[in-house]
């Protein structure tokens, strides 16, 4: 792919006193991903996505968006086809929700002002447009903080937990909002917590724990580092057992209950079970158990839910 | 930044405490007319006062002295110190600081939409001065401070060169309240805080011993008009209002300036 990638993060640091926020940061997101940003709440996600934004200033390291970095080059420049939000969006709650977005579209550029009806459309407000801000929900100003990301007519979104607070209705719409702009070309940051969401909508991940990355890479990957555990159950357990324990490959062979269970890869796997039948050992059941996202993610954050992992102080 | 100053003043438009101030403002001068009607006294020992039943056009100049003391300086602070931390306040700064303008352009268009309302709300009891007066007592000639008369075309226009340099304190009392907005992120304790500092300013101005620094205090820069009111006009106090109050804008805005374009947008 040509051209610098929607996001690059290099180093990137935010110290508050002796609080490492983020630390030392690497992230690539290249284009036409929807780039999972994982993380315990507190690990670093939105304190990043400010930082990718322009919103505070990195302590050190940098972040590009497109090749541009919005400290040193202004967010003019460096947000030129970027959009999204940290937290929930906020708008000016005496001015109705169309007005809300005209002003965008004038600090924008006045030509996006007659995108306004159709972005209206697309988050479905056009009914309530009219009305102020205040006295909408929270899924509405989600929805309204889309439609003034969508505004920019961004290459790259910015998106930080954009289901929280929303009931399930709304989460559903809103991943299938994320979708559709994803297979219309727009590259997705996603900060979330919620590791089905991720696995629904996601590509590649970054997982960052106490402001530090753990994993970076393809969801698939991610899920390959995990060992496969199989449950057999047969005919003739003892043989089973005995021909699955001789089987190069196959570790941690046990019999639990009327069952097998073992770790192995798929080829070895495919081995036991030819070996079985060759064996004239019958197979009622054959399951592959393969690790869950959230397993390895407890596994690689060691765990941290919550505001457990917040704000921690420097190790120097 | 045209947009960006559209948008600060459609947002003051939009909000209560805007009419608040201004409606405050157009109510004095008013009242002001209402009760002398009742009564038969008048302000004899402020400027202009002795001549308020000739002419509705001593009105304006009457009200702009009382004013001064708190009541402008209150009107201005209520907006201006809350033109920043209302979007700290709404978590808007984020919204905004995130589109295609700098901060710089943000806050030009804050200030200047603060420095707009408190034209506004100055014209405004004007106005209603001038109506009211006119009413009540005729559009006459003015008899000036020196005791010369002045026709009523003439006093309008020293009306309006008075409300130009009335601004300029205003303007410092409006840019400490940004300031203050700026950096507290808190609109209470913005209006509060300026308009403690007004008041703090009108203190100084009749403690003993300060003789030599009064002409340079802010408070003093609201009585340069009274130079429009002589014959001929007297300029020292126009001029030296217009270098004293840049500074007591320029600086507090030169720090607010820095607070806004280089803090980081955490909570707002």
């Amino acid at each position: 792919m040509n051209g610098p990638p929607p996001v690059a993060a290099r180093g990137l640091v935010k110290r508050y006193g002796r609080i490492v926020a983020v630390n030392e940061v690497d992230l690539t997101v290249q284009p036409g991903d929807v780039f999972g940003y994982l993380g315990p709440n507190g690990a670093g996600k939105t304190t990043s996505l400010r930082m990718m934004l322009g919103l505070i200033r990195p302590t050190g390291g940098s972040v590009e968006l497109f090749g541009r970095d919005p400290v040193k080059e202004g967010v003019r420049k460096a947000l030129e086809g970027v959009a999204g939000f940290v937290e929930a969006p906020r708008f000016y709650p005496y001015l109705s929700g169309r007005k809300n977005l005209r002003l965008l579209a004038d600090y924008d550029r006045p030509s996006s002002r007659s995108r306004i009806d159709e972005m209206l459309e697309l988050v479905e407000l056009r009914d309530r447009a009219g009305d102020k801000v205040g006295g909408y929900s929270h899924g509405m100003r989600q929805r309204l903080g889309i439609a003034a990301s969508l505004l920019r007519q961004p290459r790259l979104l910015l998106l930080d937990e954009p289901t929280t607070g929303l009931d399930p209705a709304g989460m559903r719409d809103m991943r299938a909002l994320v979708r559709r702009l994803a297979r219309e070309g727009i590259t997705v940051l996603l900060s979330s917590h919620l590791l089905g969401e991720v696995e629904e909508l996601c590509n590649r991940v970054a997982i960052i724990r106490t402001g530090k990355i753990v994993y970076e890479g393809t969801l698939r990957d991610l899920l390959a580092t995990a060992q496969t555990e199989y449950r057999l159950r047969a005919t003739e357990t003892e043989r089973a057992l005995m021909i699955c324990s001789s089987q190069l490959g196959a570790e941690k062979v046990r019999v639990e209950g009327p069952e097998l269970r073992f770790q192995a890869d798929e080829q070895a796997a495919a081995a036991i079970s030819i070996s079985l039948g060759q064996n004239r050992i019958g197979i009622t059941a054959f399951v592959p158990e393969t690790a869950s996202l959230e397993e390895l993610f407890l596994g690689l954050t060691g765990g941290e839910s919550g505001d457990k992992s917040a704000p921690r102080e420097e190790v120097a | 930044m045209t947009a960006v100053y559209r948008w600060e003043v459609a947002k003051l438009l939009a909000q209560k405490r805007t009419y608040l101030g201004l409606v405050a403002a157009m109510l004095v001068p008013l009242i002001f007319v209402v009760v002398l009607q009742f009564q038969s006294g008048g302000p004899n020992d402020v400027p202009l006062g002795r001549y308020i039943r000739d002419t509705g056009l001593a009105v304006p100049f009457v009200a702009l002295f009382f004013m001064s003391f708190w009541a402008f300086p209150l009107i201005t602070s209520l907006v201006a110190g809350d033109v920043v931390a209302s979007e700290s306040h709404n978590g808007t700064l984020k919204t905004i600081l995130t589109r295609s303008r700098e901060r710089g352009q943000v806050f030009t268009g804050k200030v200047l939409a603060a420095f707009t309302y408190t034209v506004t709300v100055v014209v405004a009891m004007a106005t209603v001065g001038l109506v009211a007066g006119g009413i009540a007592w005729g559009f006459n000639p003015l008899t000036s401070l020196s005791g010369t008369t002045v026709s009523a075309g003439h006093g309008l226009a020293l009306l309006a060169a008075s409300i130009a340099v009335y601004f300029l304190p205003l303007a410092g009392i409006a840019s400490f309240a940004l300031m203050l907005s700026t950096i507290t992120r808190n609109s209470a304790a913005s209006v509060v805080g300026a308009l403690m500092w007004a008041l703090f300013m009108q203190l100084l101005t009749v403690l003993p011993g300060v003789d030599s620094i009064r002409p340079y205090l802010l408070a003093t820069q609201f009585e340069a008009w009274h130079g429009f009111l002589r014959v001929p006009a007297d300029w020292d106090p126009v001029i030296r209002a217009l270098w004293v109050c840049a500074l007591y804008v320029g600086v507090p805005l030169a720090v607010a300036y820095v607070v806004f374009v280089r803090r980081d947008v955490t909570e707002d």
